[in-house]
Protein backbone atom coordinates (compact mmCIF):
# COMPACT_ATOMS: atom_id res chain seq x y z
CA UNK A 1 0.00 0.00 0.00
CA UNK A 2 1.14 3.52 -0.79
CA UNK A 3 2.36 5.65 2.30
CA UNK A 4 -0.01 8.12 1.62
CA UNK A 5 -3.11 6.03 1.08
CA UNK A 6 -2.12 4.33 4.38
CA UNK A 7 -2.02 8.02 5.98
CA UNK A 8 -5.55 8.40 4.90
CA UNK A 9 -6.33 5.69 6.96
CA UNK A 10 -5.06 7.14 9.95
CA UNK A 11 -6.73 10.12 9.35
CA UNK A 12 -10.03 8.29 9.25
CA UNK A 13 -9.56 6.33 11.94
CA UNK A 14 -8.25 9.35 14.08
CA UNK A 15 -11.59 11.03 12.74
CA UNK A 16 -13.86 8.85 13.29
CA UNK A 17 -12.29 8.27 16.93
CA UNK A 18 -12.45 12.17 17.57
CA UNK A 19 -15.49 12.04 16.55
CA UNK A 20 -16.92 9.72 19.11
CA UNK A 21 -15.59 11.68 21.85
CA UNK A 22 -17.08 14.51 20.97
CA UNK A 23 -20.80 13.21 19.80
CA UNK A 24 -20.95 11.44 22.83
CA UNK A 25 -20.24 14.33 25.45
CA UNK A 26 -23.27 16.00 23.25
CA UNK A 27 -26.21 16.52 25.51
CA UNK A 28 -29.31 14.44 24.01
CA UNK A 29 -31.51 18.00 24.18
CA UNK A 30 -29.90 19.12 21.57
CA UNK A 31 -29.62 15.63 19.63
CA UNK A 32 -31.87 17.05 16.77
CA UNK A 33 -29.86 20.75 15.92
CA UNK A 34 -26.88 18.03 16.09
CA UNK A 35 -28.09 15.73 13.62
CA UNK A 36 -28.97 18.95 11.36
CA UNK A 37 -25.28 20.51 11.80
CA UNK A 38 -23.66 17.11 11.20
CA UNK A 39 -25.89 17.32 8.02
CA UNK A 40 -24.68 20.67 6.94
CA UNK A 41 -20.67 19.80 7.51
CA UNK A 42 -21.09 16.49 5.64
CA UNK A 43 -21.96 18.50 3.01
CA UNK A 44 -18.24 19.28 2.60
CA UNK A 45 -18.90 16.85 -0.33
CA UNK A 46 -19.34 20.65 -2.16
CA UNK A 47 -15.76 20.62 -2.44
CA UNK A 48 -15.32 17.19 -4.40
CA UNK A 49 -18.62 18.17 -6.24
CA UNK A 50 -17.18 21.48 -7.21
CA UNK A 51 -13.56 20.33 -8.65
CA UNK A 52 -15.98 18.17 -10.87
CA UNK A 53 -18.42 21.24 -12.09
CA UNK A 54 -15.49 23.48 -12.77
CA UNK A 55 -13.15 21.42 -14.63
CA UNK A 56 -15.78 20.37 -17.23
CA UNK A 57 -14.12 17.75 -18.71
CA UNK A 58 -16.89 15.61 -20.37
CA UNK A 59 -20.69 17.16 -20.54
CA UNK A 60 -21.59 14.05 -18.38
CA UNK A 61 -18.94 14.63 -15.45
CA UNK A 62 -20.65 18.44 -15.75
CA UNK A 63 -23.91 17.58 -15.39
CA UNK A 64 -23.39 15.27 -12.45
CA UNK A 65 -21.05 17.61 -10.70
CA UNK A 66 -23.51 20.55 -11.32
CA UNK A 67 -26.99 18.78 -9.62
CA UNK A 68 -24.07 17.05 -6.74
CA UNK A 69 -23.34 21.24 -6.18
CA UNK A 70 -26.69 22.12 -5.89
CA UNK A 71 -27.57 19.35 -3.76
CA UNK A 72 -24.70 20.06 -1.22
CA UNK A 73 -25.04 23.57 -1.59
CA UNK A 74 -28.76 23.24 -0.47
CA UNK A 75 -27.78 21.40 2.69
CA UNK A 76 -25.06 23.92 3.57
CA UNK A 77 -27.47 26.86 3.76
CA UNK A 78 -30.25 24.94 4.67
CA UNK A 79 -28.44 22.98 7.18
CA UNK A 80 -26.93 25.67 8.99
CA UNK A 81 -29.80 27.92 9.24
CA UNK A 82 -32.27 25.13 10.38
CA UNK A 83 -29.49 24.58 12.98
CA UNK A 84 -29.23 28.01 14.23
CA UNK A 85 -32.85 28.58 13.98
CA UNK A 86 -33.69 25.84 16.88
CA UNK A 87 -30.56 26.78 19.13
CA UNK A 88 -32.06 30.22 19.43
CA UNK A 89 -35.45 28.64 20.66
CA UNK A 90 -33.71 27.11 23.42
CA UNK A 91 -33.88 29.81 26.51
CA UNK A 92 -33.65 29.05 30.12
CA UNK A 93 -36.56 30.85 31.44
CA UNK A 94 -40.03 31.46 29.56
CA UNK A 95 -41.18 34.95 29.22
CA UNK A 96 -43.86 33.73 31.59
CA UNK A 97 -43.95 34.86 35.24
CA UNK A 98 -41.86 32.80 37.58
CA UNK B 1 -3.91 29.38 -4.94
CA UNK B 2 -1.12 27.14 -4.47
CA UNK B 3 -1.10 23.51 -3.51
CA UNK B 4 -0.03 24.06 -0.50
CA UNK B 5 -2.05 27.13 0.63
CA UNK B 6 -5.04 25.24 -0.51
CA UNK B 7 -4.09 22.16 1.76
CA UNK B 8 -3.42 24.65 4.83
CA UNK B 9 -6.94 26.23 4.50
CA UNK B 10 -8.84 22.80 4.08
CA UNK B 11 -6.73 22.49 7.71
CA UNK B 12 -8.30 25.02 9.29
CA UNK B 13 -11.72 24.24 8.19
CA UNK B 14 -11.41 20.73 9.07
CA UNK B 15 -10.11 22.40 12.90
CA UNK B 16 -13.68 24.47 12.72
CA UNK B 17 -15.77 21.30 11.81
CA UNK B 18 -14.37 19.71 14.85
CA UNK B 19 -14.73 23.03 17.51
CA UNK B 20 -18.46 23.41 15.62
CA UNK B 21 -19.23 20.04 17.18
CA UNK B 22 -17.31 20.16 20.45
CA UNK B 23 -18.90 23.36 21.02
CA UNK B 24 -22.43 21.82 20.34
CA UNK B 25 -22.50 19.91 22.82
CA UNK B 26 -24.06 22.41 25.43
CA UNK B 27 -26.70 25.10 24.95
CA UNK B 28 -24.78 28.47 26.05
CA UNK B 29 -21.66 27.45 23.36
CA UNK B 30 -24.15 25.56 20.62
CA UNK B 31 -24.76 28.78 18.61
CA UNK B 32 -21.04 30.17 18.69
CA UNK B 33 -20.30 26.07 17.40
CA UNK B 34 -22.93 26.94 14.40
CA UNK B 35 -21.25 29.95 13.48
CA UNK B 36 -17.64 28.24 13.32
CA UNK B 37 -19.22 25.85 11.15
CA UNK B 38 -20.06 28.32 8.46
CA UNK B 39 -16.69 29.47 8.83
CA UNK B 40 -15.72 26.31 7.64
CA UNK B 41 -17.50 25.94 5.26
CA UNK B 42 -16.70 29.04 3.29
CA UNK B 43 -12.70 28.36 3.86
CA UNK B 44 -12.87 24.66 2.52
CA UNK B 45 -15.67 26.02 0.07
CA UNK B 46 -13.25 28.91 -1.03
CA UNK B 47 -10.03 27.33 -0.88
CA UNK B 48 -11.71 24.93 -3.56
CA UNK B 49 -13.07 27.50 -6.13
CA UNK B 50 -9.35 29.06 -6.39
CA UNK B 51 -7.93 25.16 -6.70
CA UNK B 52 -5.87 25.57 -10.01
CA UNK B 53 -8.45 22.46 -11.63
CA UNK B 54 -10.84 25.10 -11.61
CA UNK B 55 -9.22 28.54 -12.34
CA UNK B 56 -6.67 27.41 -15.15
CA UNK B 57 -10.56 26.87 -16.84
CA UNK B 58 -11.16 30.78 -16.41
CA UNK B 59 -14.16 32.66 -16.01
CA UNK B 60 -15.55 29.70 -18.34
CA UNK B 61 -15.33 26.88 -15.56
CA UNK B 62 -17.64 29.05 -13.10
CA UNK B 63 -20.46 29.32 -14.90
CA UNK B 64 -22.12 25.89 -13.65
CA UNK B 65 -20.78 26.69 -10.62
CA UNK B 66 -22.43 29.79 -9.97
CA UNK B 67 -26.05 28.42 -11.32
CA UNK B 68 -25.82 25.31 -8.64
CA UNK B 69 -24.73 27.45 -6.01
CA UNK B 70 -27.78 30.00 -6.91
CA UNK B 71 -29.72 27.38 -7.21
CA UNK B 72 -28.96 25.30 -4.38
CA UNK B 73 -29.36 28.45 -2.28
CA UNK B 74 -32.61 29.14 -3.64
CA UNK B 75 -33.88 25.48 -2.41
CA UNK B 76 -31.83 25.40 0.85
CA UNK B 77 -33.35 28.95 2.35
CA UNK B 78 -37.01 27.40 2.04
CA UNK B 79 -35.89 23.81 3.39
CA UNK B 80 -34.28 25.94 6.80
CA UNK B 81 -37.95 27.73 7.02
CA UNK B 82 -40.07 24.76 7.49
CA UNK B 83 -41.87 24.41 10.53
CA UNK B 84 -40.18 22.56 13.84
CA UNK B 85 -42.76 19.55 13.51
CA UNK B 86 -41.61 19.00 10.13
CA UNK B 87 -37.93 19.00 11.13
CA UNK B 88 -37.84 15.13 11.18
CA UNK B 89 -38.81 14.87 7.23
CA UNK B 90 -36.59 17.74 6.28
CA UNK B 91 -33.76 15.66 7.64
CA UNK B 92 -34.66 12.94 6.01
CA UNK B 93 -34.12 15.09 2.71
CA UNK B 94 -31.22 16.24 3.16
CA UNK B 95 -29.67 13.15 3.87
CA UNK B 96 -31.01 12.49 0.87
CA UNK B 97 -29.21 15.37 -0.96
CA UNK B 98 -25.89 14.85 0.88
CA UNK B 99 -26.15 11.32 -0.12
CA UNK B 100 -27.13 12.07 -3.72
CA UNK B 101 -23.73 14.23 -4.13
CA UNK B 102 -21.63 12.11 -3.15
CA UNK B 103 -23.43 9.32 -5.32
CA UNK B 104 -22.99 11.64 -8.34
CA UNK B 105 -18.95 12.84 -7.88
CA UNK B 106 -18.11 8.98 -7.34
CA UNK B 107 -19.90 8.12 -10.62
CA UNK B 108 -18.17 11.20 -12.71
CA UNK B 109 -15.03 9.93 -11.37
CA UNK B 110 -15.62 6.56 -12.79
CA UNK B 111 -17.01 7.72 -16.13
CA UNK B 112 -13.87 10.38 -16.25
CA UNK B 113 -11.66 7.29 -15.90
CA UNK B 114 -12.79 5.12 -17.48
CA UNK B 115 -12.94 7.79 -20.11
CA UNK B 116 -9.80 6.65 -22.07
CA UNK B 117 -7.02 3.98 -22.19
CA UNK B 118 -4.36 6.70 -20.46
CA UNK B 119 -7.27 7.47 -17.47
CA UNK B 120 -7.35 4.27 -17.14
CA UNK B 121 -4.58 4.00 -15.29
CA UNK B 122 -6.06 6.45 -12.94
CA UNK B 123 -7.83 3.98 -11.55
CA UNK B 124 -6.37 1.80 -9.50
CA UNK B 125 -7.93 -1.02 -7.50
CA UNK B 126 -7.79 0.90 -4.26
CA UNK B 127 -9.46 3.84 -6.36
CA UNK B 128 -12.08 1.81 -7.51
CA UNK B 129 -13.16 0.31 -3.66
CA UNK B 130 -13.52 3.71 -2.64
CA UNK B 131 -15.39 4.70 -5.90
CA UNK B 132 -17.53 1.36 -5.01
CA UNK B 133 -18.47 1.96 -1.84
CA UNK B 134 -18.87 5.72 -2.30
CA UNK B 135 -21.59 5.12 -5.21
CA UNK B 136 -23.12 2.32 -3.02
CA UNK B 137 -24.01 3.58 0.13
CA UNK B 138 -24.21 7.10 -1.91
CA UNK B 139 -27.76 6.32 -3.82
CA UNK B 140 -29.02 3.42 -1.06
CA UNK B 141 -28.95 6.03 1.17
CA UNK B 142 -30.55 8.46 -1.11
CA UNK B 143 -33.40 6.45 -1.39
CA UNK B 144 -33.72 5.42 1.58
CA UNK B 145 -33.88 8.80 2.96
CA UNK B 146 -36.77 9.59 0.37
CA UNK B 147 -38.54 6.42 1.41
CA UNK B 148 -38.14 7.94 5.09
CA UNK B 149 -39.21 11.25 3.96
CA UNK B 150 -42.20 10.11 2.57
CA UNK B 151 -43.19 8.22 5.36
CA UNK B 152 -42.78 10.78 8.01
CA UNK B 153 -44.64 13.61 5.27
CA UNK B 154 -47.57 11.02 5.01
CA UNK B 155 -46.74 10.48 1.48
CA UNK B 156 -46.51 7.09 1.61
CA UNK B 157 -48.59 4.42 4.07
CA UNK B 158 -45.85 4.53 7.76
CA UNK B 159 -47.26 0.96 8.59
CA UNK B 160 -44.55 -1.42 8.01
CA UNK B 161 -45.36 -3.30 4.87
CA UNK B 162 -43.89 -7.02 5.25
CA UNK B 163 -44.58 -9.39 2.40
CA UNK B 164 -42.64 -13.35 2.39
CA UNK B 165 -39.31 -13.92 1.83
CA UNK B 166 -38.72 -10.05 2.36
CA UNK B 167 -35.51 -10.77 3.56
CA UNK B 168 -34.18 -12.99 1.08
CA UNK B 169 -35.23 -10.79 -1.51
CA UNK B 170 -33.64 -7.57 0.29
CA UNK B 171 -29.85 -10.18 0.78
CA UNK B 172 -29.99 -11.55 -2.20
CA UNK B 173 -30.44 -8.03 -4.13
CA UNK B 174 -27.96 -6.62 -1.53
CA UNK B 175 -25.18 -9.67 -2.61
CA UNK B 176 -25.67 -9.11 -6.31
CA UNK B 177 -24.65 -5.56 -5.45
CA UNK B 178 -22.14 -6.19 -3.80
CA UNK B 179 -20.62 -8.92 -6.00
CA UNK B 180 -20.70 -6.28 -8.99
CA UNK B 181 -18.85 -3.76 -6.88
CA UNK B 182 -16.03 -6.81 -6.20
CA UNK B 183 -15.73 -7.53 -9.56
CA UNK B 184 -15.76 -4.01 -11.01
CA UNK B 185 -12.71 -3.57 -8.31
CA UNK B 186 -10.89 -7.34 -9.53
CA UNK B 187 -11.48 -5.32 -13.05
CA UNK B 188 -12.86 -1.42 -13.24
CA UNK B 189 -12.65 -1.64 -17.08
CA UNK B 190 -16.12 -3.68 -16.97
CA UNK B 191 -17.92 -0.53 -17.54
CA UNK B 192 -21.16 -2.29 -17.76
CA UNK B 193 -21.44 -3.43 -14.36
CA UNK B 194 -21.28 -0.21 -13.25
CA UNK B 195 -25.37 1.05 -13.85
CA UNK B 196 -25.80 -2.59 -12.53
CA UNK B 197 -24.40 -1.08 -9.23
CA UNK B 198 -26.60 2.21 -9.17
CA UNK B 199 -29.50 0.57 -9.61
CA UNK B 200 -29.52 -1.89 -7.57
CA UNK B 201 -28.43 0.59 -4.84
CA UNK B 202 -31.21 2.37 -5.66
CA UNK B 203 -33.94 -0.01 -5.25
CA UNK B 204 -32.17 -1.77 -2.11
CA UNK B 205 -32.38 1.64 -0.47
CA UNK B 206 -36.05 1.62 -1.06
CA UNK B 207 -36.74 -2.00 0.18
CA UNK B 208 -34.75 -1.42 2.84
CA UNK B 209 -37.24 1.00 4.05
CA UNK B 210 -40.54 -0.40 2.98
CA UNK B 211 -40.84 -2.58 6.17
CA UNK B 212 -39.88 0.21 8.55
CA UNK B 213 -42.87 1.19 10.76
CA UNK B 214 -43.04 4.66 12.03
CA UNK B 215 -41.78 4.73 15.71
CA UNK B 216 -38.71 3.42 14.16
CA UNK B 217 -37.75 5.77 12.01
CA UNK B 218 -35.50 7.83 15.08
CA UNK B 219 -33.02 4.61 14.29
CA UNK B 220 -33.19 4.85 10.84
CA UNK B 221 -32.91 8.46 10.22
CA UNK B 222 -29.78 8.13 12.23
CA UNK B 223 -28.66 5.46 10.56
CA UNK B 224 -28.80 7.15 7.04
CA UNK B 225 -27.21 10.29 8.39
CA UNK B 226 -24.44 7.91 9.04
CA UNK B 227 -24.39 6.25 5.96
CA UNK B 228 -24.24 9.77 4.14
CA UNK B 229 -21.22 10.80 6.50
CA UNK B 230 -19.85 7.83 5.36
CA UNK B 231 -20.22 8.02 1.43
CA UNK B 232 -18.13 11.68 1.99
CA UNK B 233 -15.67 10.08 3.89
CA UNK B 234 -15.29 7.20 0.83
CA UNK B 235 -15.41 10.33 -1.63
CA UNK B 236 -11.98 11.80 0.50
CA UNK B 237 -10.45 8.52 -0.50
CA UNK B 238 -11.34 8.97 -3.65
CA UNK B 239 -10.81 12.34 -4.45
CA UNK B 240 -7.59 12.32 -1.96
CA UNK B 241 -9.03 14.83 0.24
CA UNK B 242 -8.10 14.64 4.09
CA UNK B 243 -10.69 17.54 4.89
CA UNK B 244 -13.22 15.36 3.20
CA UNK B 245 -12.26 12.23 5.02
CA UNK B 246 -12.40 14.17 8.66
CA UNK B 247 -15.55 15.59 8.01
CA UNK B 248 -17.14 12.21 6.65
CA UNK B 249 -15.97 10.32 9.33
CA UNK B 250 -17.36 12.90 11.86
CA UNK B 251 -20.36 12.92 10.22
CA UNK B 252 -20.57 8.54 10.23
CA UNK B 253 -20.39 8.54 14.33
CA UNK B 254 -22.23 11.17 14.83
CA UNK B 255 -25.24 8.81 13.39
CA UNK B 256 -23.55 6.00 14.65
CA UNK B 257 -23.93 6.92 17.79
CA UNK B 258 -27.17 8.50 17.71
CA UNK B 259 -28.20 4.91 16.22
CA UNK B 260 -26.71 3.45 19.49
CA UNK B 261 -29.02 5.75 21.75
CA UNK B 262 -31.83 5.09 19.57
CA UNK B 263 -31.48 1.00 19.71
CA UNK B 264 -30.72 1.17 23.86
CA UNK B 265 -33.47 3.32 23.90
CA UNK B 266 -35.80 0.63 22.36
CA UNK B 267 -33.53 -2.24 23.39
CA UNK B 268 -33.31 -3.72 20.16
CA UNK B 269 -30.21 -4.26 18.05
CA UNK B 270 -29.80 -3.04 14.28
CA UNK B 271 -30.80 -6.01 12.76
CA UNK B 272 -33.59 -6.01 14.52
CA UNK B 273 -34.42 -2.88 13.83
CA UNK B 274 -33.63 -3.33 9.65
CA UNK B 275 -35.20 -6.35 9.32
CA UNK B 276 -37.62 -7.34 11.97
CA UNK B 277 -40.68 -5.22 11.10
CA UNK B 278 -41.54 -4.55 14.45
CA UNK B 279 -45.56 -3.24 14.47
CA UNK B 280 -46.98 -6.16 12.20
CA UNK B 281 -46.16 -9.31 13.89
CA UNK B 282 -47.17 -8.79 17.33
CA UNK B 283 -50.74 -6.76 16.33
CA UNK B 284 -53.12 -9.64 16.52
CA UNK B 285 -51.37 -10.97 19.70
CA UNK B 286 -53.16 -8.98 22.16
CA UNK B 287 -57.41 -9.12 22.53
CA UNK B 288 -59.09 -11.22 25.30
CA UNK B 289 -59.92 -10.04 28.93
CA UNK B 290 -62.22 -7.24 29.61
CA UNK B 291 -60.55 -4.47 31.58
CA UNK B 292 -61.69 -1.26 32.59
CA UNK B 293 -60.02 2.04 32.75
CA UNK B 294 -61.57 5.21 35.04
CA UNK B 295 -61.93 8.40 32.61
CA UNK B 296 -62.07 11.85 33.91
CA UNK B 297 -63.63 15.17 32.34
CA UNK B 298 -61.35 18.57 32.07
CA UNK B 299 -62.95 20.05 34.79
CA UNK B 300 -62.02 17.19 37.01
CA UNK B 301 -58.52 16.97 35.83
CA UNK B 302 -57.94 20.66 35.85
CA UNK B 303 -59.50 20.76 39.70
CA UNK B 304 -56.47 17.85 40.31
CA UNK B 305 -53.18 19.36 38.47
CA UNK B 306 -54.23 22.60 40.72
CA UNK B 307 -53.87 20.59 43.48
CA UNK B 308 -50.92 19.17 42.74
CA UNK B 309 -47.26 20.46 44.22
CA UNK B 310 -45.37 18.59 40.99
CA UNK B 311 -46.45 17.78 37.70
CA UNK B 312 -44.34 15.87 35.19
CA UNK B 313 -45.87 15.69 31.17
CA UNK B 314 -45.09 13.05 29.03
CA UNK B 315 -44.91 14.25 25.38
CA UNK B 316 -44.80 11.79 22.69
CA UNK B 317 -44.90 11.64 18.61
CA UNK B 318 -49.02 12.33 19.40
CA UNK B 319 -48.27 15.46 20.67
CA UNK B 320 -46.38 16.55 17.46
CA UNK B 321 -49.51 15.31 15.78
CA UNK B 322 -52.03 16.94 17.07
CA UNK B 323 -49.48 20.36 16.94
CA UNK B 324 -50.01 20.43 20.85
CA UNK B 325 -47.19 22.18 21.84
CA UNK B 326 -48.61 25.57 22.21
CA UNK B 327 -51.52 24.20 24.08
CA UNK B 328 -48.88 22.48 26.22
CA UNK B 329 -47.07 25.60 26.62
CA UNK B 330 -49.96 27.48 28.19
CA UNK B 331 -51.08 24.88 30.23
CA UNK B 332 -47.48 25.03 31.73
CA UNK B 333 -47.93 28.72 32.22
CA UNK B 334 -51.11 28.51 34.27
CA UNK B 335 -49.97 25.71 36.14
CA UNK B 336 -46.42 27.45 37.15
CA UNK B 337 -48.39 30.77 37.84
CA UNK B 338 -50.57 28.64 40.45
CA UNK B 339 -47.14 27.24 42.07
CA UNK B 340 -47.38 23.71 40.67
CA UNK B 341 -44.12 23.16 39.71
CA UNK B 342 -43.91 21.54 36.02
CA UNK B 343 -41.71 19.52 34.51
CA UNK B 344 -41.56 17.74 31.04
CA UNK B 345 -40.00 13.43 30.67
CA UNK B 346 -38.42 13.15 27.32
CA UNK B 347 -37.63 9.74 26.27
CA UNK B 348 -34.59 9.07 23.70
CA UNK B 349 -37.28 7.99 21.12
CA UNK B 350 -40.64 10.27 21.69
CA UNK B 351 -40.83 11.62 17.99
CA UNK B 352 -39.51 11.02 14.83
CA UNK B 353 -36.12 11.53 15.30
CA UNK B 354 -33.63 11.80 18.34
CA UNK B 355 -34.33 15.13 20.42
CA UNK B 356 -37.66 15.80 18.34
CA UNK B 357 -39.90 16.61 21.69
CA UNK B 358 -36.79 19.15 23.11
CA UNK B 359 -37.03 21.25 19.68
CA UNK B 360 -40.91 21.32 20.00
CA UNK B 361 -41.12 22.48 23.30
CA UNK B 362 -38.33 24.59 22.91
CA UNK B 363 -40.03 26.24 20.05
CA UNK B 364 -42.85 26.88 22.00
CA UNK B 365 -40.92 28.38 24.52
CA UNK B 366 -40.70 25.94 27.34
CA UNK B 367 -37.20 26.72 29.02
CA UNK B 368 -35.09 23.97 28.45
CA UNK B 369 -34.23 23.67 32.21
CA UNK B 370 -37.35 21.79 32.55
CA UNK B 371 -36.80 19.31 30.16
CA UNK B 372 -35.28 16.28 32.06
CA UNK B 373 -33.85 13.27 29.91
CA UNK B 374 -35.14 9.73 31.02
CA UNK B 375 -32.88 8.64 33.99
CA UNK B 376 -33.39 12.52 36.07
CA UNK B 377 -37.27 11.72 35.21
CA UNK B 378 -37.43 8.61 36.64
CA UNK B 379 -35.55 10.00 39.61
CA UNK B 380 -38.42 12.66 40.27
CA UNK B 381 -41.48 10.73 39.08
CA UNK B 382 -41.61 8.59 42.82
CA UNK B 383 -42.29 12.10 44.66
CA UNK B 384 -44.45 13.35 41.52
CA UNK B 385 -48.18 14.22 42.32
CA UNK B 386 -49.18 13.58 38.38
CA UNK B 387 -47.91 12.56 35.88
CA UNK B 388 -49.60 13.95 32.72
CA UNK B 389 -49.04 12.08 29.16
CA UNK B 390 -49.74 13.62 26.14
CA UNK B 391 -49.35 11.51 22.98
CA UNK B 392 -46.59 9.26 24.35
CA UNK B 393 -48.10 5.55 24.81
CA UNK B 394 -45.56 2.28 24.41
CA UNK B 395 -42.71 4.38 26.51
CA UNK B 396 -45.06 4.73 29.44
CA UNK B 397 -45.74 1.09 29.45
CA UNK B 398 -45.02 -0.59 32.86
CA UNK B 399 -45.06 -3.97 31.09
CA UNK B 400 -41.62 -3.74 29.27
CA UNK B 401 -40.53 -4.18 33.36
CA UNK B 402 -42.32 -7.31 34.10
CA UNK B 403 -43.98 -8.73 31.81
CA UNK B 404 -41.35 -11.29 29.51
CA UNK B 405 -44.17 -12.12 26.88
CA UNK B 406 -44.60 -8.68 25.89
CA UNK B 407 -42.47 -7.29 22.71
CA UNK B 408 -40.98 -4.79 24.23
CA UNK B 409 -40.00 -6.39 27.37
CA UNK B 410 -36.78 -4.76 28.38
CA UNK B 411 -37.48 -1.12 27.04
CA UNK B 412 -36.26 1.44 29.51
CA UNK B 413 -39.25 3.17 29.99
CA UNK B 414 -40.32 6.43 32.06
CA UNK B 415 -41.79 5.09 35.37
CA UNK B 416 -45.18 7.12 35.61
CA UNK B 417 -46.84 4.74 37.19
CA UNK B 418 -44.59 5.61 40.33
CA UNK B 419 -46.30 9.02 40.08
CA UNK B 420 -49.38 9.42 42.67
CA UNK B 421 -51.65 10.16 40.06
CA UNK B 422 -51.11 9.58 36.51
CA UNK B 423 -53.09 11.13 33.29
CA UNK B 424 -53.30 9.98 29.76
CA UNK B 425 -54.54 12.58 27.14
CA UNK B 426 -55.64 10.07 24.10
CA UNK B 427 -58.31 9.60 21.92
CA UNK B 428 -59.58 6.06 22.33
CA UNK B 429 -57.90 2.97 24.21
CA UNK B 430 -56.88 1.74 21.33
CA UNK B 431 -53.02 0.16 21.49
CA UNK B 432 -49.73 2.31 20.24
CA UNK B 433 -47.66 1.10 17.20
CA UNK B 434 -46.40 -2.12 18.37
CA UNK B 435 -49.96 -2.94 18.44
CA UNK B 436 -49.37 -3.42 22.36
CA UNK B 437 -51.94 -3.03 25.02
CA UNK B 438 -50.83 -0.23 27.44
CA UNK B 439 -51.58 -1.84 31.14
CA UNK B 440 -50.84 1.80 32.47
CA UNK B 441 -54.74 2.62 31.05
CA UNK B 442 -56.20 0.24 33.75
CA UNK B 443 -54.67 1.21 36.74
CA UNK B 444 -56.46 2.15 39.85
CA UNK B 445 -54.44 5.49 40.17
CA UNK B 446 -55.18 6.21 36.13
CA UNK B 447 -57.18 8.48 34.64
CA UNK B 448 -57.91 8.57 31.11
CA UNK B 449 -58.74 11.86 29.41
CA UNK B 450 -60.71 10.96 26.07
CA UNK B 451 -59.91 13.31 23.50
CA UNK B 452 -57.62 15.14 20.72
CA UNK B 453 -54.23 16.21 22.59
CA UNK B 454 -54.50 19.40 21.59
CA UNK B 455 -58.21 20.66 22.40
CA UNK B 456 -58.43 18.76 25.63
CA UNK B 457 -55.21 20.37 26.78
CA UNK B 458 -57.05 23.74 25.51
CA UNK B 459 -59.74 22.63 27.69
CA UNK B 460 -57.70 22.18 30.56
CA UNK B 461 -56.37 25.60 30.40
CA UNK B 462 -59.54 26.88 30.38
CA UNK B 463 -60.93 25.10 32.94
CA UNK B 464 -57.67 26.72 35.11
CA UNK B 465 -57.88 30.38 33.95
CA UNK B 466 -61.27 30.00 35.12
CA UNK B 467 -60.81 28.97 38.51
CA UNK B 468 -58.34 31.63 39.13
CA UNK B 469 -61.11 34.19 38.18
CA UNK B 470 -63.26 32.66 41.01
CA UNK B 471 -60.97 33.54 43.92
Amino acid sequence: MEPDLLSHFYVFMLATFLGLEIIRRVSPLLHTPLMSLTNAISAITVVGSLVIAGEQKTTLSTILGTVAVTASMINIVGGYMITYRMLKMFKKRGPGPK
Amino acid sequence: MSEHLIHIVYMAAAACFILALKWLSAVPTAKRGVITGIIGMLLAVGGTLMSPEILHKGVHGYQWIVVALVAGTAIGIPMALMPMTAVPQRTALSHAFGALAAALVGTAEYYLDTGNAFSMTNLTHFKMTAIGIEVLLGFLTFTASLMAFGKLQGLIPTRPIVYKGQNVVNFTLFTVALVSVIWLIVDPSKTFLFPVVMILSLVFGVLLIIPIGGADMPTVISLLNSYAGLSAAAMGFVLDNKLLIIAGALDGSSGFILSIIMCKAMNRSFTNVLFGAFGQVHAAAVAGEQKTARSAGPEEAAALLEAANSVMIVPGYGMAVAQAQHAVRELFNELTKKGVDVKFAIHPVAGRMPGHMNVLLAEADIPYDKLLEMDDANRELGQTDVALIIGANDVTNPAARHNKASPIYGMPILDVDKARTVMVIKRSLNPGFAGIDNELYYLDKTLMLFGDAKAFTMQLVKNLTGSSGMH
